[in-house]
């Protein structure tokens, strides 16, 4: 058996490591450097699919042990039955302590197959964790980030934990004093085992709006209630000189059209202001708005997640405070 | 097509939560309950396709008495029939647990399909289905936005990050996660309330799935839940409408220099 060790699952997409590969190897890194344990990371896909050739090398140049590369033509597309079947190997012939994810799409499609097929748990979607000696306690939210868990693993490991997006900084990933080994790894996998056939990858109808570039946003969310007060949210934008956006339940509603959403699924935007209108704010949303440089929210809810990001917030009901604000935004302006 | 819905109850989105004496979860006894958001288009994908390719849609609902309330929901919205999953050994699943229960029931049922909401609104793991799949050996993909039956197989638009999609295609039986928004769920009607009282529903506890305890051992444990220690540094404002306007517009005007 190997020694005891972290291994890290390096996400790819269109011949890149993604973000989130970089966040889960700053992850792995800091629980290594925590449990005084070697960390290693692992690819997994097709040298011959385009792009992929170089990575390996380029995850390498973090501070590692080593990186494993796992290899077949059934992996040159990812498929969750080939993933799952070629970290399984791994994880199997390795028993790492731990395995570290990021809380992608992609991970959320495959990890919690892998960790049924391996019989281990799967800790997903955590913010950070609390080395207490010989325990690790994972801090994840529930309730839609109204409350914080501890939640530590029962049972022999491997452990399986993924991080959320954000987490961890992939700037504070560790660079090697020389480039780690690179261990290329063929995977036997039979065509048949892949029963899900993936097709072309495609963006809807071109991005009409596009709010990465606005300057002023105001977004609306569940505690809007009718399509009919959407006019008042519209009428703060105009008086702010902002484009309108919106949280995903409005947009699934309908109400406004998806190019209007802001999250995790929809556009990530950097406004100098983001007015958040009857918002909640959970996670998927904040991804897609953490970057505005000042936040306004108003929700009259004061425990809601958005006061978390806001730099102004105002725990009332919007309805009576928003057609005020619009008044004194309008005289402002006109004096 | 034999479609089987897998339904959670949670607490209701705009309930009052308070954490328990010993900080191991909510007080659950004065708060109402809802079926979980994601499922709830679960269930509507399943009614429409059985409306258009025929069949049947069973629910099945592992929870306490009170889930009886969604079920309920479910077959006066057009469920054919139900599976209630429940065992006071039931208590505090994770997701492992709540998948092998599901399992076992599913199993004799033999679906040609089984739909789940992507993630449940209460620990929002996003891993009891894609467990459940595993459990069952069936084909699964997640994060569903679109289904089309062809056959023996389907085709699904799968939601990818940052606005793209991918379609694929699996082969029945197979199991498909769904997001919220893939359609505009129904509400029930009257006649469907009426019907709904005479549709079959079976309870089963662990006993009748032939499990004990040991075959649905937690994984992982919550240890507590407590609420986050906040981070930022909001300024909150407070007053009448009037003077909270006046004092933002300073605030838009001089710190975040906006207006």
């Amino acid at each position: 058996m190997m020694p005891d060790e972290i291994l890290i699952f390096a996400e790819h997409a269109g011949g890149k490591l993604t973000r989130a590969a970089w966040e889960a190897v700053s992850a792995g890194q800091q629980l290594a450097r925590d449990l005084a344990l070697p960390a290693s990371a692992c690819i997994v896909g097709h040298v011959g699919a385009e792009g992929l050739a170089p990575l390996p090398a380029e995850l390498a140049s973090a501070d590692l042990r080593e990186v494993l590369a796992l290899d077949s033509p059934q992996l040159a597309e990812y498929t969750a039955e080939g993933t799952a079947r070629a970290l399984g190997e791994t994880i199997r012939a390795r028993q790492p302590r731990f395995v570290v994810f990021s809380h992608t799409y992609q991970v959320r499609d495959f990890a919690p197959k892998l960790a049924a097929s391996l019989g281990c748990g799967l800790i997903s979607d955590c913010l950070g964790y609390r080395n207490e000696g010989n325990r690790v306690i994972f801090v994840r939210q529930v309730f839609q980030g109204k409350f914080s868990a501890d939640v530590e693993f029962a049972g022999p490991s491997p452990w399986l934990v993924s991080f959320q997006a954000g987490a961890f900084r992939r700037d504070a990933v560790r660079r090697g004093a020389s480039p780690a080994k690179v261990t290329a790894a063929a995977v036997a996998l039979d065509a048949a085992a892949i029963r899900v056939k993936p097709g072309e990858r495609f963006r809807e109808a071109k991005q009409a709006v596009d709010l990465s570039q606005a300057e002023i946003i105001v977004a609306v969310g569940r505690g809007i209630k009718a399509l009919e007060h959407l006019e008042l949210a519209k009428k703060l934008a105009e008086a702010l000189g902002g484009e309108l956006g919106a949280s995903r339940p409005i947009c699934d509603s309908g109400w406004l059209p998806m190019d209007r959403q802001i999250g995790s699924s929809g556009q990530t935007v950097a406004p100098k202001l983001y007015v958040a209108l009857g918002i909640s704010g959970a996670i998927q949303h904040q991804v897609g708005m953490r970057g505005s440089k000042t936040v306004l929210a108003i929700n009259k809810d004061k425990e809601a997640p958005i006061f978390e990001v806001a730099t102004y917030g105002v725990a009332s009901d919007l309805f009576e405070i928003v057609p005020g604000l619009i008044e004194a935004i309008k005289k402002a302006k006109g004096s | 097509m034999k479609i089987i819905v897998c339904l959670k109850q949670v607490p209701a989105r705009d309930a009052v939560l308070r954490i328990n004496p010993a900080g191991t979860w909510v007080v659950s006894a004065d708060v109402s309950f809802e079926i979980n958001e994601p499922d709830i288009y679960a269930l509507e994908e399943g009614l429409r396709l059985k409306e258009k390719h025929g069949g049947e849609v069973v629910v099945a609902s592992l929870g306490p008495a009170r889930a009886q309330q969604a079920i309920k929901e479910a077959l006066a919205k057009g469920a054919d029939r139900a599976l209630h999953l429940d065992d006071p050994a039931f208590e505090n699943l994770d997701a492992y647990g709540a998948a092998k229960v599901l399992a076992k029931a599913l199993e004799p049922e033999k679906p040609d399909l089984v739909l789940t909401g992507l993630q449940s609104d209460d620990l929002g793991f996003a891993q009891t289905g894609v467990i459940l799949a595993e459990l069952l050996g069936l084909a699964h993909s997640t994060i569903i936005m679109e289904i089309q039956a062809q056959g023996a197989s389907l085709r699904v638009k799968r939601e990818l990050e940052g606005g793209w999609f991918q379609w694929l295609e699996l082969p029945l039986p197979a199991l498909v996660t769904i997001q919220s928004g893939i359609n505009k769920p129904r509400y029930a009607t009257l006649p469907g309330i009426m019907k709904a009282k005479t549709r079959p529903l079976k309870k089963l506890s662990a006993a009748d799935l032939g499990l004990t305890p040991a075959d649905f051992r937690p994984r992982q444990t919550i240890l507590k839940i407590y609420v986050p220690a906040k981070r930022a540094h909001t300024e909150f404002f407070e007053g009448s409408p009037k003077e909270i306007a006046a004092r933002l517009v300073d605030k838009l005007r001089n710190e975040a220099r906006v207006l």
